[in-house]
């Protein structure tokens, strides 16, 4: 027998012998990359109180997750990203003058509870970011909706405080919401840019919608929970948007409002498609973003709050598991839906 | 017009450039062969040599037992100078001869006969399970066997497989390039066997010389059809490649036979054409020598039983930095434990693979559900699930995700971005619970 070549060590392990080169932290690094347009408009319409709150955030999210996995003796996994994506999605749902200790509790309480203590990335029943947001929200009811008005400069430290154009719409109704800003068109177009009051990384329509054709054309999140949830909130606005206030009426919402202001657009596109806290299969994650959009109009329409997007993507997330049990594959050749066809000659 | 194909499937880069210019080429004779006497799905074959016995090319050296089996022959003329244990390939222990190759290539027997087309299909039939042909694509799986349905489940179709979907791999397109003939006189002989009247060859689209090779060579069938298929893998998986070619679905669980159809692959076809018309027994085969851990790749014509040591060495040896060396494809081959094991039937190719691009066990992250394997498992299962219940050992619950669906491609592995060793929890848990 010839001599086995010792000097070539061979690795034997289980087929397949090829992977693909995507990793979940290149996936994470890619939809926090894919914020920063969004990121950007705020620090741009917030000034520097609002870059510090989004650090902070992130900052206190990375820190947590080291301490935790650090404490437990567990692998260190902070380089993959989640923290990190977590803690941005945080702070940009953070209104901009909040104390320095909002992000750091809002933080904890995402990473550690939230995400940690039901088993780490992967297990987590709810969005981290969205438990640390409600929690702060529940908890500072005050801190958390003093809205600033954007400056669109870095000069006016001291902005005055506003509400929000959903708060308007939801406290005084649409005719309002057109004196402070003029006419349809200003209105569309200050929504589109950013230009309102709300939380640091959802004002501009624009910048999200460049980081989620990003998402789309990599294919890191895919068309079915956004449009699912935007189309179904359109809608539901569209039919009973218009019917608060004096002399409402059915089909006369304005959905376009509805979709460019509050956590829309930031949550159809960047929260509702978590990977971990959203159905696997497709089909289901039709049925959850029309959940979400629903609930969404719920809240906004019949709520006690301005905004809804925030607990309708969270109550939605207990329906995931249920939802990819529903809505289980197709084996291959289980229905004899597809019928021997005639062979063509 | 949209090309054939089934749902889901990945895109893995196919790395054929390294060996696809490659003339197929005989291998120097080897000094001595290595002939295991199970080289297919079944039996093992009873031992009918002795050692010290002189054996002549094409000699049986191993009878079947049982229906599902197949012969063995020699593949040298010369002296048997051991049997004994020798490894597999995948590690496996098996019975083997080994025969000293006194170089005279002399014949058994070996003889012309251009009108096999007008033997019945029982005598066809009968060619094809003396020569000991086994399914050449990986599986082994006894060809008579496949080529005897019955009753009760008529076939109306042969597919001949010519996706060659695994990456890397190019011995059926050689083939099919440089003996497209052969290839449709195989086709025409499983068809006479069966008494069918409709036979297909499904091609990968990436292969557009050979679709036309094919074409041309299939040119006057009437009943012959060649199909271009989408470039995906596992495209040449039974199921996948019926579903392509005549859009059936074969139930789960079931056979292509229950929707009639009987597949074979491109390098079956060839051998069922030599022992038609020559009486000549699978002895040899093309094997694809690739990788980028190999000096030169090749396609090689080699002797069943040469070692996998020798071919690396006609393709001028390993480069320094190998960490792998796979038998078959890189998506389903085995691992080799060492280099010192045959080349056996279902060998289509050996692999070698350096270091970058081998993804240690180790270095696996949890499931983020992303549902990539989900999308793209091509018989439609819960790859996630699967893998997630098996690793906290819940694997009866395995089954109500279809477990014993799986037929291992390995697709869901390649695409998981957390290099979860999915397969590897897969077959943990076919190994512990019962069907
Ligand atoms: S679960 Fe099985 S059949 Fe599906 S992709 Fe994975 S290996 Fe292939
Ligand atoms: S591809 Fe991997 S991480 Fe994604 S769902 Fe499947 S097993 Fe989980």
């Amino acid at each position: 027998m010839a001599e086995i070549k010792k000097e070539h060590q061979l690795i034997v392990s289980v087929s397949p012998h090829i992977k693909s080169e995507e990793t979940t932290s290149r996936i994470m690094w890619s939809v926090t990359a894919s914020l920063l347009p969004a990121t950007i408009m705020g620090a741009y319409f917030f000034g520097p109180r609002a870059i510090f709150t989004v650090a902070i955030s992130i900052i206190a999210a990375v820190l947590s997750e080291y301490i935790f996995q650090k404490a437990l003796n567990r692998k260190i996994a902070v380089s993959d990203g989640s923290a990190v994506l977590t803690g941005l999605l945080l702070g940009m749902n953070l209104p901009p003058s909040v104390p320095f200790y909002i992000p750091i509790i809002g933080s904890f309480v995402a990473i550690i509870i939230t995400k940690q203590l039901f088993g780490g990335l992967g297990f987590n029943v709810f969005n981290p970011a969205l438990i640390g947001r409600a929690f702060l929200l529940i908890s500072f009811p005050k801190l958390m909706t003093i809205w600033k008005e954007p400056t669109a400069a870095f000069v006016h430290l001291d902005a005055k405080t506003t509400a929000t154009p959903l708060g308007i719409l939801k406290e005084e109704g649409v005719a309002k919401l057109m004196e402070v800003f003029g006419d349809k068109i200003n209105l569309y177009t200050q929504l589109f840019v950013g230009h309102r009051a709300g939380s640091i990384g959802e004002t501009s329509a624009i910048a999200l919608l460049i980081g989620a054709a990003f998402l789309l054309y990599r294919g890191y999140i895919s068309w079915h929970i956004p449009a699912s949830f935007l189309g179904t909130a359109a809608v539901i606005a569209w039919i009973f948007g218009g019917l608060s206030g004096k002399g409402g009426a059915l089909f006369a919402g304005d959905p376009i409002v509805h979709l460019l202001s509050g956590g829309m657009l930031l949550g159809a596109f960047f929260m509702a498609t978590d990977y971990v806290t959203c159905p696997s299969v497709k089909k289901g994650q039709i049925l959850f973003g029309i959940g979400c959009g629903f609930l969404t109009m719920l809240i906004r329409l019949k709520g006690g709050y301005p905004e809804g997007v925030m607990f309708a993507i969270l109550i939605i997330n207990c329906f995931s598991p249920l939802i990819d049990r529903g809505f289980k594959t197709r084996v291959f050749g289980a229905i004899k839906e597809t019928k021997a066809k005639e062979i063509k000659k | 017009m949209a090309l054939a194909t089934f749902k889901g499937g990945i895109h893995p880069p196919d790395k054929k450039e390294l060996s696809k210019e490659k003339i197929i080429s005989t291998t120097k004779p080897p000094k001595r062969v290595v002939i295991p006497l199970v080289q297919h799905i079944g039996a093992p074959c009873k031992l009918s040599v002795s050692v010290g016995q002189e054996v002549k090319k094409g000699e049986a050296i191993g009878t079947p037992e049982g229906f599902v089996s197949a012969p063995v022959h020699s593949s040298v003329s010369g002296k048997v100078i051991a049997i004994g244990e020798f490894p597999l390939a995948t590690g496996r222990m098996v019975t083997s001869v080994v025969i000293e190759n006194d170089g005279k290539e002399e014949w058994a027997s070996l003889k012309d006969n251009p009108d096999y087309m007008k033997l019945s299909p029982d005598e066809l039939k009968g060619k094809v399970k003396d020569a000991g042909i086994v399914g050449m694509g990986g599986a082994a799986f006894p060809a008579h066997v496949k080529l005897s349905p019955p009753k009760e489940k008529p076939v109306d179709v042969v597919i001949l497989n010519g996706a060659e979907c695994e990456p890397y791999l190019t011995a059926d397109y050689r083939l099919m390039l440089e003996r497209p003939q052969d290839v449709v006189e195989g086709l025409k002989i499983l068809m006479r066997i069966l008494g069918v009247n409709k036979g297909f060859i499904g091609i990968e689209n990436n292969k557009p010389d050979a679709v036309e090779a094919m074409k041309k060579a299939a040119s006057g069938e009437g009943n012959i059809q060649i199909c271009a298929l989408e470039v995906k893998y596992p495209q040449g998986a039974e199921k996948m490649l019926i579903r392509a070619t005549v859009g059936r679905e074969v139930p789960p669980r079931g056979l292509p036979m229950d929707v009639g159809v009987v597949v074979q692959n491109i390098g079956t076809a060839v051998a069922i054409y030599e022992a038609a018309r020559y009486g000549k027994p699978l002895i040899e085969r093309i094997v694809t020598v690739t990788g980028e851990g190999i000096k030169e790749p090749k396609n090689l014509m080699v002797k069943i039983g040469t070692l996998v040591s020798d071919l690396i060495e006609e393709c001028g040896g390993l480069k320094s930095e190998v960490a792998k060396v796979v038998s078959g494809g890189p998506m389903m081959g085995f691992a080799m434990y060492s280099l010192d094991v045959p080349v056996t039937k279902g060998t289509s190719g050996v692999l070698v693979l350096p270091e970058e691009g081998v993804i240690h066990a180790e270095d696996f992250g949890p499931c983020i559900r992303c549902g990539r394997c989900i999308d793209i498992c091509p018989m439609g299962l819960m790859p996630s699930m699967l893998s997630v219940l098996s690793e906290r050992g819940f694997y009866e619950e395995t089954k109500d995700y279809n477990l014993f669906d799986c037929f291992e491609c390995g697709s869901c592995t390649y695409v998981c971005p957390s290099k979860r060793p999915i397969v590897q929890l897969i077959r943990l848990a076919k190994s512990l619970v019962k069907p």
